[in-house]
This record gives C-alpha cells, sequence and structure tokens, in this order.
C-alpha cells in the first residue's frame, strides 16, 4: 500500500532541495518531490515541474502540495486544473513545518484527509 | 464593432509592444514595492506568445487566445503568468466557435477573465492588483450599448493611476503595508497596456 505523496514548491530550487533533505533524513517510504524555480532555474514557480512532481509523487492514495508565497499557489492550483488530477490538493500551511508533519503522517499510513486537518492547525511548536 | 482574427492579432502585437517597451519601466514599479521581475517576465511571456500566434494559422480567435493563454501560463514563472493566463483562457472559453468577436462577446469575454483572475488570485476590488484595472473596464463595457476606443482608454488609465494612492492588500506588496501608498501598482500599469492597445485596435475601426 503506497504513501500519500508529498509535492513542495518554492520560488527558490535550493528551498525545496534543502526541505527535501531535511524530510528525507526522518522519513523515507513516502515519496517527496520538488519544483523549485521556474523552468530555468530563475526564482519563481513553474506549471510544467508541479505537473511533473505531481506525477512523480502520484499514487491512489493521492498528493499534498505545500507552497512558499502566493504566486506558488497560483501555479499549484492551476496545475490541478489543467490536468484534472483526482485526490491532489494544495495545502495551506507553512512549507517546511506542513511538509515535515504531513510526511511523517503519511509515513504511518494517514489518508489524504486525515493528514490535510492535522496541517491545518499546525504552527512553529507543534 | 467586430472583431476579427487579424485585429485580435493586432490588439496582441500592441500590447507586446508597449510591454517591450516599458520592460525596465514595470521593472522599476515592481522593484519598488514587489520582487522586481514584473518587467522581464511580461516581456518574456508576450514576446513568446507574439512568436507563436506570428508563426501560426488562426481560422479562430479563440484558439488565438487560447495560444495566448498557455504560452504564458508556461513561460512566466511570477504571479502575471498564471493571473493574466487564466484570463486569456477565460476569454477563449467565451468566444469559443465564434469567427467574430462583437461588442457583446467581448463585454462577456472581459467579464469572464475578470471572474478568472478574482478566483485565481483572491483579490478584491482596491486591493492595489490588476483587478482594480479590469473592474471598472468591465463595468464600462456593461454600461454601453456601443464602447469607444477613447473611452475604454480614459477608464483604464484613470483606474490604472488610482493604485497609486491605495494601500496593497493583496500580492508581494501587501507585505510592505502603508508603505506601498504612492507607488503604482505594476500589474494595473500592464493592464492598462493591454486595454489601451485594445482602444486603438477599436479606434482604428470607429
Amino acid at each position: 500500500m503506497p504513501n500519500v505523496g508529498i509535492v513542495l514548491i518554492s520560488h527558490s530550487l535550493k528551498v525545496v532541495e534543502g526541505i527535501q533533505e531535511i524530510i528525507q533524513q526522518a522519513v523515507l517510504n513516502v515519496p517527496i518531490e520538488i519544483a523549485g524555480g521556474t523552468d530555468d532555474n530563475k526564482i519563481g514557480t513553474s506549471v510544467q515541474k508541479i505537473i511533473n512532481a505531481i506525477v512523480k509523487a502520484y499514487s491512489e492514495k493521492g498528493v499534498l502540495l505545500f507552497y512558499d508565497l502566493g504566486s506558488a499557489k497560483m501555479n499549484a492550483e492551476l496545475a490541478i486544473e489543467l490536468y484534472g488530477y483526482e485526490n491532489v490538493k494544495v495545502v495551506n500551511a507553512p512549507l517546511l513545518e506542513g511538509a515535515y508533519v504531513a510526511a511523517v503522517e503519511s509515513s504511518i499510513g494517514k489518508s489524504l484527509e486525515e493528514i490535510e486537518q492535522t496541517t491545518q492547525t499546525i504552527t512553529k511548536d507543534s | 464593432m467586430k472583431l476579427d482574427v487579424q485585429q485580435v492579432l493586432n490588439w496582441l502585437e500592441k500590447t507586446n509592444e508597449k510591454i517591450q517597451m516599458n520592460k525596465e519601466y514595470l521593472t522599476s514599479l515592481d522593484r519598488a514595492i514587489g520582487d522586481g521581475d514584473h518587467g522581464i517576465n511580461m516581456s518574456r511571456g508576450f514576446q513568446e506568445a507574439i512568436d507563436k500566434t506570428t508563426t501560426t494559422t488562426y481560422i479562430s480567435v479563440s484558439d488565438v487566445l487560447k495560444d495566448v493563454a498557455m504560452t504564458l501560463i508556461s513561460k512566466v514563472g511570477g504571479a502575471s503568468g498564471p493571473l493574466y493566463g487564466t484570463a486569456f483562457l477565460k476569454m477563449s472559453m467565451v468566444v469559443k466557435n465564434r469567427e467574430l468577436i462583437d461588442k457583446k462577446t467581448l463585454e462577456n469575454a472581459l467579464e469572464s477573465a475578470l471572474e478568472g483572475i478574482l478566483q485565481r488570485g483572491k483579490a478584491q476590488l482596491n486591493d492595489k492588483t490588476l483587478v482594480d484595472v479590469w473592474t471598472p473596464v468591465v463595468d464600462l463595457l456593461k454600461a454601453k450599448e456601443v464602447i469607444k476606443g477613447s473611452e475604454l482608454e480614459e477608464v483604464a488609465k484613470n483606474a490604472m493611476e488610482s493604485t497609486k494612492e491605495r494601500m496593497a492588500k493583496k500580492g508581494r506588496a501587501a507585505y510592505l503595508k502603508e508603505r506601498s501608498i504612492g507607488h503604482l501598482d505594476p500589474g494595473s500599469v500592464s493592464s492598462y497596456y493591454l486595454f489601451a492597445s485594445l482602444a486603438e485596435v477599436l479606434s482604428e475601426e470607429e
């Protein structure tokens, strides 16, 4: 049984590479994919990179998308709409802390809905 | 009024010219209250869109607008990509299966584009975003039976200038709070170029 996948979206490739590294130190059985920077790796986000990351992280258990600043969210929502994925959701939680908690929850087999609910209440101290 | 494929292409080319000519200006506006990429993003996105539309043969206006939408969505990394991309995508859907855009269709297309922008960006009127230009333009079209180029240009220009005294509530500029007052919103300026270009195309027809 696969686990819920996580996609990290940031304006900077370095940011999501770093966060991926932090999460994978603790969680090994969850797909953590990244979409950082524009197509030519400048500061910004890319719909195509987000779609590619969703495809890689995808299973029937679904994928949760975490983002950093405003336009990253817009491109995440656009990626989902354009390709009509089921079970793929954008999460409104801090990128690092949110994705970390989600990855841990996913690793113990929680569902997309359960993880989404937990991430709603995340603060620095949780 | 009626816009055919050639006139829509003309509208886009005029918009691109204004954006290329004012690339540095847009960047300087965005550097003051944002992340400084608006000129670069808009010039790259629209140039790519024009490269696409000038090398493609079109029989429907819908396909022109759709190609512009997909180019902006895929080539622009900042907020203007998803926002303008969504706007053009909505327009292309409204004008689908039509060879010509009449006044009522233009009104419906721009209204649908504005709805798309609102839904995508979650901004409201007077948040100091491009919504502040698109809203009065759509209102003008809804209020008038016949639309004149000069009226459209004037409404868009006044709306763009009105963003200067506002405090940003959405987008990167919102982090600056009252320090965003006194600067024009870059997205409203680029939207003005879009509508000023449309106004020119309409005036040529009058």
